[in-house]
């Protein structure tokens, strides 16, 4: 048996303020970790919620996001006739032809500029994403120049709450309702019929087609077999697979900018964690002396003084952590660079994230502890003892 | 008594030096010297003399340029650093000037230290921790801290922790150097109580005539060399 843990975690204690301001510090490293992997989250969750699994999104070949897509009308009408496709309970299948396009609208606040996207739906279209509710007012009747605004896009920008008109294609549209869409990306786009829209954006072919698959499991057959048909030039994505590619650009993006700001951080926790753990053998070298004259081998007083350095960095981990909850509650609205359309999204916490800050807390307190630790074991017992 | 039986402690030929510099600075030469089981024997000699250095070297945790050490029929000089450290733990009790307790932990934690690098489990660590304080007489404090407690304590408290493995020897580098007169004879007396009743050898560095006056036997040691008194 070694020395105690509770020896390590009564020395921390010991030394309460300089235990705090050097955690504070990793804390603030922990912080910055934890806030931007819970940004990535957050917009992945975001994107991906917005899809369902049993979706399936056609689009023209190579094209990464609906808005750069078109599916020509006598494509889609073979596309539409195709077996694996659900039906609802008013037998008409569930697949609708949409529109997207992109147009600039103002904010409320700030006047400035943003794109938003405007889809046009089908009938069914709604039958699809049964995260799309009605909040308030009605849906646009067909075949008329009304629209119904996502939460966010109703609340953040000019012209689009309930009441009010937009113009767009031009033509002056009516908002008659406002939708909540939870956390997905509908909440962020402005819905309206779809034949009325490609008449005013002069749009003579489809964005994207969605549909429902009757056999979720059919996708990998149905996906070999449009894509290889010669009449078509399609490709087939489940909704979720969809969404998320949508998402990989951005979170690659806040990846790499949270793995440069942590490293460049993380270099004065360690540099700190070292010097607070220089300290602490300094101030015990008699300690040490001793531990290693009653016979506690060289290693024993490594792993005590490497306890107390990995439990230094897990403090300063659960301090980060505790202030990065409180990013949850903060709303963030930004350009998705897929789609180049407003996107609003959250902070989001999981247990995966407070893994990795919690782990990476420890490696910062481990690589800290590590230089000291090993002085602290090769020290000479005579010359220790002697320190007194 | 002492005569009779077979030394404990049987030191041939001891020499070491210390280097500053390019400078050697012989510290013991040539020193042969045996302790009996059982004996109280006190190292006298003005400062740099080489009492500590001879103490340091029975207690295995400084190393021999030369000479043998044998402590209980096993030859010290030979092991290597992580054997010595398990020897260490079985055979010495360590009794310090400054009484070298870890000021985090109580004085029961203290003294069950040594305890942790033996096979006894929990409830067998306790019943030696609780026979040893009760012998320096501090079983009411055992949850006190060496900060709680005054010098006399600290110091009975670091005996406990040298004899609660009951090791073959016990050696002690100034035990009264940080204490009262009265305290001090305390100390004295406990050790005194250790090798009469419990038949310990100690081996014991000091300046003070008093604390010698208890050993069975003075050793002085001037420049490196050994008389007997």
């Amino acid at each position: 048996m070694g020395i105690p843990y509770s020896y390590s975690f009564r020395n921390l204690w010991t030394r309460r303020l300089t235990t705090v301001l050097t955690a504070s510090g990793m804390g603030l490293v922990v912080f910055v970790f934890a806030a931007t992997l819970m940004l990535t989250e957050g917009l992945q969750k975001t994107l991906v919620q917005t899809g369902s699994s049993d979706n399936v999104v056609l689009l023209r070949k190579s094209s990464n996001s609906e808005v750069q897509s078109a599916v020509e009308r006598d494509q889609a009408s073979l596309l539409e006739s195709q077996p694996e496709i659900a039906v609802g309970a008013d037998g008409e299948p569930l697949l609708a032809k949409e529109l997207v396009v992109l147009i600039n609208l103002k904010k409320r606040v700030g006047d400035k500029p943003s794109n938003v996207i405007i889809r046009g739906i089908d009938p069914a279209s709604l039958k699809l994403r049964p995260a799309v509710r009605l909040k308030e007012g009605r849906m646009p009747r067909p075949g008329s120049a009304e629209v119904v605004a996502g939460e966010s896009v109703a609340r953040r920008f000019k012209g689009c709450g309930l009441g009010e008109t937009l113009r767009f294609g031009m033509r002056d549209w009516r908002v008659v309702g406002v939708f909540d869409a939870g956390a997905t990306g509908f909440s962020s786009e402005i819905w309206g019929d779809r034949d009325q829209m490609m008449q005013a954006f002069r749009r003579p072919v489809y964005s994207s087609i969605i549909f429902r698959l009757r056999d979720t499991t059919a996708f990998d057959a149905y996906k070999a077999r449009i894509e290889s048909d010669p009449r078509l030039t399609v490709e087939a994505k489940r909704e979720t697979r969809y969404y998320l590619d949508q998402s990989e650009a951005m979170a690659k993006f806040l990846r790499i900018l949270g793995l440069v700001l942590t490293v460049v951080f993380s270099i004065g926790a360690v540099i700190g964690a070292t010097i607070t753990m220089y300290a602490a053998v300094a101030n015990r070298v008699t300690e040490i002396g001793t531990l290693r004259a009653l016979g506690f081998q060289r290693k024993s007083i490594l792993s005590a003084f490497i306890v107390e350095a990995l439990l230094l960095g897990l403090c300063g981990g659960v301090l980060g952590l505790f202030a990065a909850s409180f990013m949850q509650l903060i709303t963030i609205s930004t350009m998705n660079w897929a789609s180049f359309s407003e996107l609003a999204f959250s902070f989001t916490l999981n247990v995966s994230i407070v893994w990795k800050s919690l782990l990476f807390s420890a490696v910062m307190g481990l690589v800290g502890g590590v230089l000291p630790a090993f002085r602290a074991s090769r020290m000479k017992i005579v010359e220790a003892l002697r320190a007194t | 008594m002492a005569e009779a039986s077979e030394p404990i402690v049987r030191i041939r030929n001891l020499s070491k030096a210390y280097r500053r510099g390019a400078q050697i600075i012989p510290v013991l030469t040539g020193i042969n010297f045996d302790i009996a089981r059982g004996e109280f024997v006190a190292l006298m000699g003005p400062s740099g003399s080489g009492k500590s250095t001879l103490l340091n070297l029975i207690a295995g945790i400084d190393s021999a340029d030369e000479g043998s050490i044998q402590v209980a029929d096993v030859e010290i000089t030979t092991l290597g650093e992580s054997d010595l450290a398990s020897w260490r733990a079985g055979s010495v009790g360590f009794i310090f000037q400054f009484y070298n307790l870890i000021p985090v932990l109580t004085a029961f934690e203290n003294v069950e230290l040594p305890l942790l690098l033996t096979h006894l489990n929990r409830r067998e660590r306790r019943e030696h921790v609780e026979a040893v304080l009760d012998v320096v007489g501090l079983a009411d404090r055992m949850d006190h801290y060496p900060s709680q407690l005054s010098g006399g304590q600290q110091q009975r408290v670091a005996i406990a922790r040298a004899i609660v493995t009951d090791p073959e020897i016990l050696v002690a580098d100034e035990p009264t150097g940080d204490l009262d007169r009265v305290s001090a004879e305390e100390i004295l007396q406990l050790m005194d109580r250790l090798v009469r009743e419990f038949g310990k050898t100690v081996v014991m560095v000091t300046h003070d005539p008093r604390a010698a006056e208890k050993a069975h036997i003075i050793r002085h040691l001037e420049k490196g060399e050994l008389s007997v008194t």
